[in-house]
C-alpha cells in the first residue's frame, strides 16, 4: 500500500515486466537524427542557397501532408508529432540535386511517406526506407532532372540563370571507367577530378546534403554520442566499400578512381550514417547490423564500378532492406548453453 | 431479377482483377495504355462469353474427370480465333498485346467462370455471366490503363491530354508503376465497399 497525494491508501499498480522503461522514445530518436542533420542542412544552404531552402520546405510539406492523409484513411491518431515524416522529408531533400523542381520534390515527399510508409501500415511496419522509396520513384520518373548537377555557389538567388552544370566526382569516375584505355581522354577526365580536401569539405557538384563529408561526420558523431545509432552500420558500410574499392583500384589503378574518392564522393558517407541507420528497416542484432552495413557498402561499390549507374547507395540500401528479416534470423542470439543450430 | 444479378455480379461484387484478384498477368502487363487495356478487355469478353456458352451447352456431355482439359480445348479454340482475327484486321492491337493474346488461354478468370458457373448453369445465364464478368474486366483494365497512360505519358488513347509543359511520370508506364497503381486502386475499392457496408 502506498500513500497517494490525496492521503488515501491505494495498491501499487500490479503488472508484468518490464517495469523500467528507457528514455529512447520514437520522437527522441527522430529529433536526434534531425539535430544530427543540422550541419548538413547548413552546408547545403551555404553551398546552394535558396534552392536548398525551397527543396527542404517542399519535401517536408509533401511528406507530412501524405502522412496526415494516410492517418486519416487508416483512422489513426495523427503521428506527425513523432517527427518521422519531417525526418523523411529532410533526408529526401538532402538527396536531391539543387535545381530539382520544387513541385516534384513535394510529390517525392508524398510518395516517401504515402507509399513507402503509410501503405505498409505506418511507422514501424515499413519494409523499405521511406526516403529511399521516394528517391527511387523520382529517379524512375525524372531520370534526367535527378542527374543534372550544378557547381555550388554559382546561384545567388532562386531562379537565377547563371547555373553552371558540373559533373559529380562519381560521374567523372564513371566516364573514366568507360574511357577504356584512351590515355589522353583519361588524363583529361582525371584533371577535372576535385582534390580530396575539397571532396571532404563538400564544395563540389552533387546532391544538396551529400557533398560535405565533414558536416555529415559531425552529425554522425553526435548520434553516436547520443547512442541514437551504434557504430556497426556506418563502419560496416565504409569497410565494405573500402575493401571492394581498394581491390578494384589495385586491379586497375588507371581506370578506377582511388577508394578515398569513392568514399567521400557521392552519398556514401551520408548513406552510412544517416540512411542505412534507419532503426525501422535495419536488422536488430549488432552482428546483423554490421553485415547489413557491409552488404550496403559492397553493393554500392558493385553498382558504381561494375553496374550502369554512377551512384548506387539508394539501390544498395533498398536491396539490403529486403533481406533484413533474413539477417535478423541468421544472427539471432542463441541462448547460452543450449548449443546446436540457432532458430534459423 | 436473378438474370439481372448474373450480369451485374461481374461489375462490382466479383469484379475480376480487384475483387477476385484473378487474371493479374494481363492486368499488369498490357495496361501501359488505355488502348492496350481496352483491346485486351474486348478479346476477353469475346472468349469468355463464347466459351461460357459452349461449356454450358456441353455441360451434360463432358465427363467430370476430363472437364478441365475439355474447357481448355474450348477456350483455346476461341483464343486462336481472336488471335487470327486481330492479326488480320486489327494489326496495331495485335502488335500492342503481342504474346498476351495467346496467353488468354491460361487466364484464370475464363477457366474459373467455366468451372464455377458455366458448367453448372444454363446457356442463357452463362451468357449473361460471361458478358458481365468480361465487361467488368474490360472496365478495370481500361481505367487502370487510362490512369497509367495519362500520368505516365500525358496522353489518353494517344490523344495529348495534359498541358504542354507536363513532365510525364515515366514510372507509371513501367512495371513497378503497374503494381503501385493496382495496389492503390485495390485499396480504394476496399475503402469504398467498407464504407458502404458500415
Amino acid at each position: 500500500m502506498a500513500k497517494q497525494e490525496d492521503g488515501k491508501l491505494r495498491l501499487f499498480a500490479v503488472r508484468t515486466s518490464p517495469h523500467v522503461s528507457g528514455a529512447l522514445t520514437t520522437p527522441r530518436v527522430m529529433y536526434d537524427v534531425l539535430i544530427a542533420l543540422v550541419p548538413a542542412i547548413l552546408a547545403a544552404v551555404w553551398l546552394f542557397r535558396g534552392h536548398a531552402v525551397v527543396l527542404l520546405v517542399s519535401t517536408v510539406a509533401g511528406a507530412v501532408l501524405a502522412e496526415m492523409f494516410g492517418n486519416r484513411l487508416l483512422r489513426r491518431e495523427q503521428s506527425i508529432g513523432d517527427g518521422s515524416a519531417i525526418l523523411t522529408g529532410v533526408i529526401l531533400a538532402l538527396c536531391l540535386p539543387p535545381t530539382f523542381p520544387f513541385y516534384f520534390a513535394a510529390l517525392g515527399g508524398a510518395v516517401s511517406t504515402g507509399i513507402g510508409k503509410m501503405a505498409f501500415g505506418g511507422l514501424g511496419y515499413n519494409v523499405f526506407n521511406p526516403a529511399m522509396v521516394g528517391r527511387t520513384f523520382l529517379t524512375a520518373c525524372f531520370g534526367t532532372m535527378m542527374t543534372t548537377w550544378i557547381e555550388p555557389g554559382t546561384l545567388a538567388t532562386i531562379g537565377g540563370v547563371e547555373a553552371v552544370t558540373a559533373a559529380t566526382p562519381l560521374g567523372l569516375a564513371k566516364q573514366l571507367l568507360k574511357a577504356g584505355g584512351d590515355a589522353s581522354l583519361m588524363a583529361q577526365i582525371s584533371s577535372q577530378m576535385p582534390a580530396l580536401p575539397r571532396l571532404f569539405l563538400g564544395n563540389i557538384g552533387g546532391s544538396l546534403g551529400e557533398t560535405s563529408a565533414l558536416a555529415i561526420l559531425l552529425g554522425g558523431a553526435w548520434m553516436l554520442w547520443r547512442r541514437t545509432i551504434t557504430w556497426h552500420i556506418p563502419i560496416g558500410v565504409l569497410l565494405g566499400a573500402a575493401v571492394f574499392g581498394t581491390i578494384a583500384w589495385l586491379a586497375d589503378p588507371a581506370g578506377v578512381v582511388n577508394p578515398l574518392t569513392h568514399l567521400l564522393g557521392g552519398s556514401m558517407i551520408f548513406g552510412a550514417f544517416i540512411i542505412a541507420t534507419d532503426p525501422v528497416t535495419c536488422p536488430l542484432s549488432a552482428k546483423g547490423r554490421f553485415w547489413f552495413g557491409v552488404g550496403v557498402g559492397l553493393l554500392t561499390m558493385l553498382i558504381r564500378i561494375v553496374g550502369g549507374y554512377p551512384e548506387g547507395v539508394m539501390y544498395a540500401v533498398l536491396l539490403m532492406n529486403a533481406i533484413t528479416p533474413f539477417l535478423d534470423r541468421w544472427t539471432a542470439t542463441r541462448p547460452v548453453g543450449l548449443g546446436g543450430p540457432s532458430y534459423a | 431479377m436473378s438474370y439481372m444479378r448474373d450480369f451485374t455480379r461481374g461489375l462490382w461484387d466479383e469484379l475480376p482483377p480487384f475483387r477476385m484478384v484473378l487474371g493479374l498477368c494481363p492486368v499488369l502487363a498490357v495496361t501501359k495504355s488505355a488502348e492496350g487495356g481496352l483491346g485486351m478487355g474486348l478479346c476477353v469478353i469475346f472468349v469468355l462469353t463464347l466459351s461460357n456458352i459452349i461449356v454450358s451447352a456441353l455441360r451434360r456431355v463432358i465427363p467430370r474427370k476430363v472437364r478441365i482439359a475439355s474447357f481448355i480445348v474450348i477456350i483455346a479454340t476461341f483464343v486462336v480465333i481472336v488471335e487470327l482475327v486481330t492479326q488480320a484486321y486489327f494489326y496495331s492491337i495485335y502488335t500492342t498485346l503481342g504474346l498476351f493474346i495467346p496467353l488468354i488461354v491460361v487466364n484464370c478468370i475464363i477457366l474459373g467462370r467455366a468451372e464455377a458457373f458455366a458448367s453448372r448453369n444454363g446457356v442463357f445465364r452463362s451468357t449473361l455471366d460471361g458478358l458481365g464478368v468480361g465487361l467488368g474486366f474490360t472496365l478495370s483494365l481500361t481505367v487502370l490503363g487510362s490512369i497509367r497512360e495519362i500520368l505516365g505519358n500525358g496522353t489518353w488513347f494517344d490523344m495529348p491530354l495534359m498541358w504542354s509543359s507536363f513532365e510525364p511520370f515515366t514510372f507509371m508506364v513501367e512495371a513497378p508503376g503497374a503494381f503501385v497503381c493496382l495496389g492503390l486502386m485495390l485499396g480504394a475499392m476496399n475503402a469504398i465497399s467498407g464504407t458502404r457496408a458500415s
